[in-house]
């Protein structure tokens, strides 16, 4: 099946790379944008969605800054 | 005394590393593919962009065949020191506390740096001077904000862990507490993001570098 893994830094850690996209936005025109965060998506396929969450903790997400999310998005060719 | 430097691909540092250690003891290189130390007695995970840095830095790294093998000697009291990208992977790997965050400055930084020592009495700064001593070493990294739990650092603090800080008014990158460079908690596993392997020839300004090393040869000439 296929599964997006969410993965963004926790709370209260600097993002430098969020800092940067803030502040290049009032320079194209866009204002009253503030709190911006980056993080990374990672889809991929998985026979069993059971092992995800070991997947995320040793090796897509380092927990001690960074948090994640998974979602399930179905059974390939299923509606 | 026989050091191994870890190669993996995107390894950049690895030949400077090797120079260096070689200038205190004998260097070779080890293979990221081989499950083999070759009966070293200290690894050096050196430098550089393993993998690409791709997921995170040091996140792939940590997974190669040679890594089981550092992990195993490692837990065993082997001396290992990790040197800028070495410290990230060495961090993913459960090896050393804490994490490597990009430069709150957003910039890659290149430039020499003033560090203190904070302990003078370990087997990777016996021969830094001792406690108090500054070391100028240069500093080339991204990601080199060193970071852990308020918590976490004060047990660091506590344990005797903090061996290197940044001079005061010289953080480069926004580590917390100034942190450059910290061992586990048994104090055979040493990372820090400043590169002594380029400071130990006066033609490039300084050779305090070299005491890094010098302090591991004599660690590991005490022991045998």
């Amino acid at each position: 099946m296929k599964a997006r893994v969410l993965i963004r830094p926790k709370v209260g850690i600097l993002d430098p790379q969020g800092v940067a996209v803030e502040q290049a936005l009032p320079a194209l025109g866009f204002s009253g944008v503030t709190d911006v965060r980056v993080g990374r998506m990672v889809e991929l396929e998985i026979d069993d969605a059971s092992q995800l969450e070991a997947l995320c903790e040793k090796l897509l997400a380092n927990t001690l800054i960074e948090d994640y999310e998974v979602e399930l998005l179905g059974v390939e060719g299923v509606a | 005394m026989r050091f191994g430097v870890v190669r993996f691909p995107g390894t950049c540092d690895d030949f400077d590393a090797q120079e260096a250690a070689a200038r205190v003891g004998d260097a070779e290189l080890l293979w990221h593919g081989d499950k083999d130390l070759r009966g070293v007695d200290a690894v050096i995970v050196p430098g550089g962009f393993s993998y690409g840095d791709y997921l995170r830095v040091g996140a792939i790294a940590r997974f190669a065949p040679v890594m089981e093998e550092v992990v195993e000697f490692a837990r065993a009291g082997g001396p290992v020191l990790g040197i800028c990208n070495g410290f990230q992977v060495l961090c993913e790997a459960g090896l050393l506390p804490g994490a490597l965050l990009p430069n709150t400055g957003r910039r890659f930084l290149f430039r020499q740096v003033d560090l203190v020592v904070e302990r003078g009495d370990t087997m990777f700064t016996s021969q830094s001077g001792g406690t108090g001593t500054t070391l100028s070493i240069p500093v080339k990294h991204t990601s080199g904000r060193f970071y852990a739990p308020e918590t976490d650092l004060d047990a660091m603090e506590a344990g005797g862990q903090v061996l290197l800080r940044y001079a005061p008014g010289q953080n480069p990158n926004g580590s917390l507490r100034d942190i450059a460079g910290v061992t586990n908690e048994a104090g055979n596993v040493f990372g820090l993001m400043p590169h002594p392997e380029h400071a130990v020839d006066p033609l490039t300004g300084s050779t305090d570098g070299l005491t890094i090393f010098a302090s591991m040869a004599a660690g590991v000439g005490a022991h045998v």
